[in-house]
């Protein structure tokens, strides 16, 4: 195996000395790109949110209504998140190892959410579930509420972010083909064993990797969840939603201390990220 | 497996439950520039009720350009009370929504606005430009920041201000369209929301003058560092009123009636209007104005009915689909 190995890579390297200036100049630019738009915005969110010391800080993130805002964002991510976890698996489960008519129809309305502006998706659920839309008057006289309440911002999450473990899962099971499972079910498995036994262990990590996306994102949607908001603090609104509200009050450190919660999430997802990506990587080496 | 999902669902209701705490808790949808106002007023509001009728109330907040809140509101936000930019917008709820009657606006004293603005320039220190009145602004090379008419109703305050200046001087319709549609042409950024014009102008440092609010000149002044803005009171301008309104069929429903009248009376109190005073708004009580009478320049005002026949037909003529507002806005069409 290892013979097999080298020979590519001496192939490789007497072209690649004679190039040598190429990769310093291309990690370079990536270098100056990254800290053009990644690194120093990061680093002005923190700067910010400091710059009035940590008793500021801490006092904007321990207020009432920016608790009210953190509870309703991990909420919304708490419901948004599994349900999309069962639908993408589920989605992802029947593209990729049954045929059925409709299965094109299917993927492409599985990327909806990605060629929708979030804030049209918010839209549709005024259009539908407002006053003056097509349920609302019905559900307003039930007493139940959906816009400019909770079920709103979760179903609004629900929407921006169900492409992410779907999308994550469909190539993978493709590629792996159906041989396994065709093998188990020669073997008597029925389906529950099929997708506990022999699936899911396959695309395990594949499956946490879309999990991370698809949370991080659903904590940090801000289009979709402003139009069914009705921005009542300390009732509807979402840490996003919080800080702009922060800025706009002219209260910058808070606003970057709230921004900087968010950024933590990211630089957190990153790391799970990369975590996973190894692992992912080992197991196929294995 | 299945404790899992029954630990994690406890742990979602959990977050769901907390919070509730108030005997009382009312919603009011208000404008952009009243966030400040609104807090104070509420704090009293909460002392003076806990006093009369021994309850705790919390009055929570939302805020956004004023003709986005009405719309929110006809789509069901559940506001107790509107608190807006300009009695059009709550005509609108009157009409679309039929939450509350059509002739609100007789319900309380002064066309139900406790407290007026008007409408005046911010501009950087030293007054670089040289802006003193409206015709100023449509000069070539200067860069006006006001918010989108469509959607803020300080907005449309600005623009009618500026249309209503050209005919109080004796000018003609022809001649206002001609200086409102110049001054557009010098707008830089067109926000949806006064406080999103601020912000603009304040802290991103963009535009030479800021047509806005008085209150909000005077705030962004306060809250930014005085010293490096100042304020220029034309020579003319209009009376804005801000109106309130009780939401008679939300509130009914949630059982707030009496609660959220008492809210809206507590405005026509001196001490409620001494709070409008700090914040910079004017208020309508003659005493509490005779004390605060140094901070408001006098500005010759004119108002809405006497030069624009109402709302209702500012409205239609100027920012309805067609008004003058689109015929003299097309941005990249010079």
């Amino acid at each position: 195996m290892a013979a097999v190995l080298d020979l590519p890579m001496s192939v490789v390297r007497p072209r690649a000395r004679r190039v040598a200036g190429v990769p310093v100049a291309l990690v370079g630019i990536a270098l100056a790109y990254l800290t053009l738009f990644l690194f120093l915005p990061l680093f002005a969110v923190f700067f910010e949110a400091l710059r009035k010391g940590w008793g500021v800080y801490a006092a904007a993130v321990a207020d009432a209504d920016a608790w009210a805002a953190i509870r309703l964002t991990l909420l919304a991510a708490a419901i948004a998140v599994p349900a999309n976890l069962v639908f993408g698996v589920a989605a992802a489960w029947a593209i990729a190892k049954f045929d059925f008519p409709g299965k094109s129809v299917l993927i492409t309305l599985i990327d909806l959410p990605f060629s929708v502006s979030p804030v049209v998706s918010g839209l549709i659920y005024v259009l539908v579930f407002g006053l003056q839309g097509w349920f609302g008057p019905a559900l307003a006289d039930h007493g139940v509420k959906v816009i400019f309440a909770v079920p709103g911002i979760v179903l609004a999450t629900i929407f921006v972010t169900f492409p992410f473990i779907a999308r994550e899962l469909i190539p993978l099971m493709q590629a792996q083909g159906r041989e396994e499972e065709e093998a188990a079910v020669l073997l008597g498995a029925n389906a529950w064993h099929l997708l506990w036994r022999v699936t899911l262990p396959n695309v395990k990590w594949g499956l946490l990797y879309g999990v991370i996306l698809c949370n991080a994102r659903a904590m940090g949607e801000f289009g979709a969840v402003s139009v069914v908001s009705g921005h009542v603090r300390g009732l509807t609104n979402t840490l996003p939603l919080h800080i702009e509200i922060l800025y706009n009050e002219y209260q910058f450190a808070g606003a970057f201390a709230c921004a900087s919660l968010l950024a933590i999430l990211a630089l957190v997802t990153l790391v799970l990220k990369t975590w996973v990506e190894s692992r992912v990587a080992r197991e196929t080496v294995i | 497996m299945l404790r899992l999902i029954r630990a994690f669902t406890a742990l979602v209701l959990a977050f769901a439950a907390a919070s509730s705490q108030a005997d009382v808790t009312l919603l009011n949808v208000s404008y952009d520039p009243t966030r400040e106002l609104y807090q104070d007023f509420n704090k009293s509001f909460a002392k003076y009720w806990e006093g009369k009728a021994k309850e705790t109330v919390v009055v929570k907040q939302s805020h956004g350009g004023s003709g986005k809140q009405a719309r929110s509101v006809i789509d069901g936000l559940d506001a107790d009370v509107v608190t807006l930019a300009l009695a059009y917008d709550i005509d609108e709820i009157a009409e679309r929504a039929k939450l509350l009657p059509a002739d609100w606006q007789k319900r309380l004293p002064h066309n139900s606005s406790p407290y007026t603005s008007t409408i005046v320039f911010l501009v950087r220190k030293g007054n670089p430009k040289g802006i003193r009145d409206w015709d100023d602004l449509a000069k070539p090379g200067v860069s006006v920041i006001t918010p989108n008419p469509k959607t803020s109703g300080g907005a449309r305050w600005n623009y009618l201000a500026a249309w209503g200046s050209v005919l109080k001087k004796g000018g003609s319709e022809a001649q206002a369209k001609d200086l409102v549609a110049r001054i557009y042409g010098n707008v830089a950024v067109l926000d949806s929301g006064a406080r999103g014009s601020t912000t603009t102008f304040v802290e991103r440092g963009i535009g030479d003058v800021l047509i806005a609010w008085e209150n909000e000149a005077y705030l962004s002044v306060k809250e930014l560092g005085p010293g490096k803005f100042e304020i220029v009171t034309p020579s003319l301008s209009i009376l804005a009123e801000p109106p309130v309104a009780l939401v008679d069929k939300v509130a009914d429903r949630k059982g707030t009636r009496k609660v959220a009248q008492a809210y809206l009376e507590h405005w026509y109190t001196p001490e409620a209007q001494e709070i409008a005073a700090r914040n910079f708004y004017r208020p309508i009580d003659p005493q509490v104005a005779a004390r605060h009478e140094k901070e408001f320049p006098k500005v010759n005002l004119f108002t809405i009915d006497q030069v624009f026949g109402g709302w209702q037909r500012a409205q239609k003529t100027h920012f309805a689909d067609g008004g003058t507002f689109d015929q003299i806005f097309q941005p990249g069409r010079k």
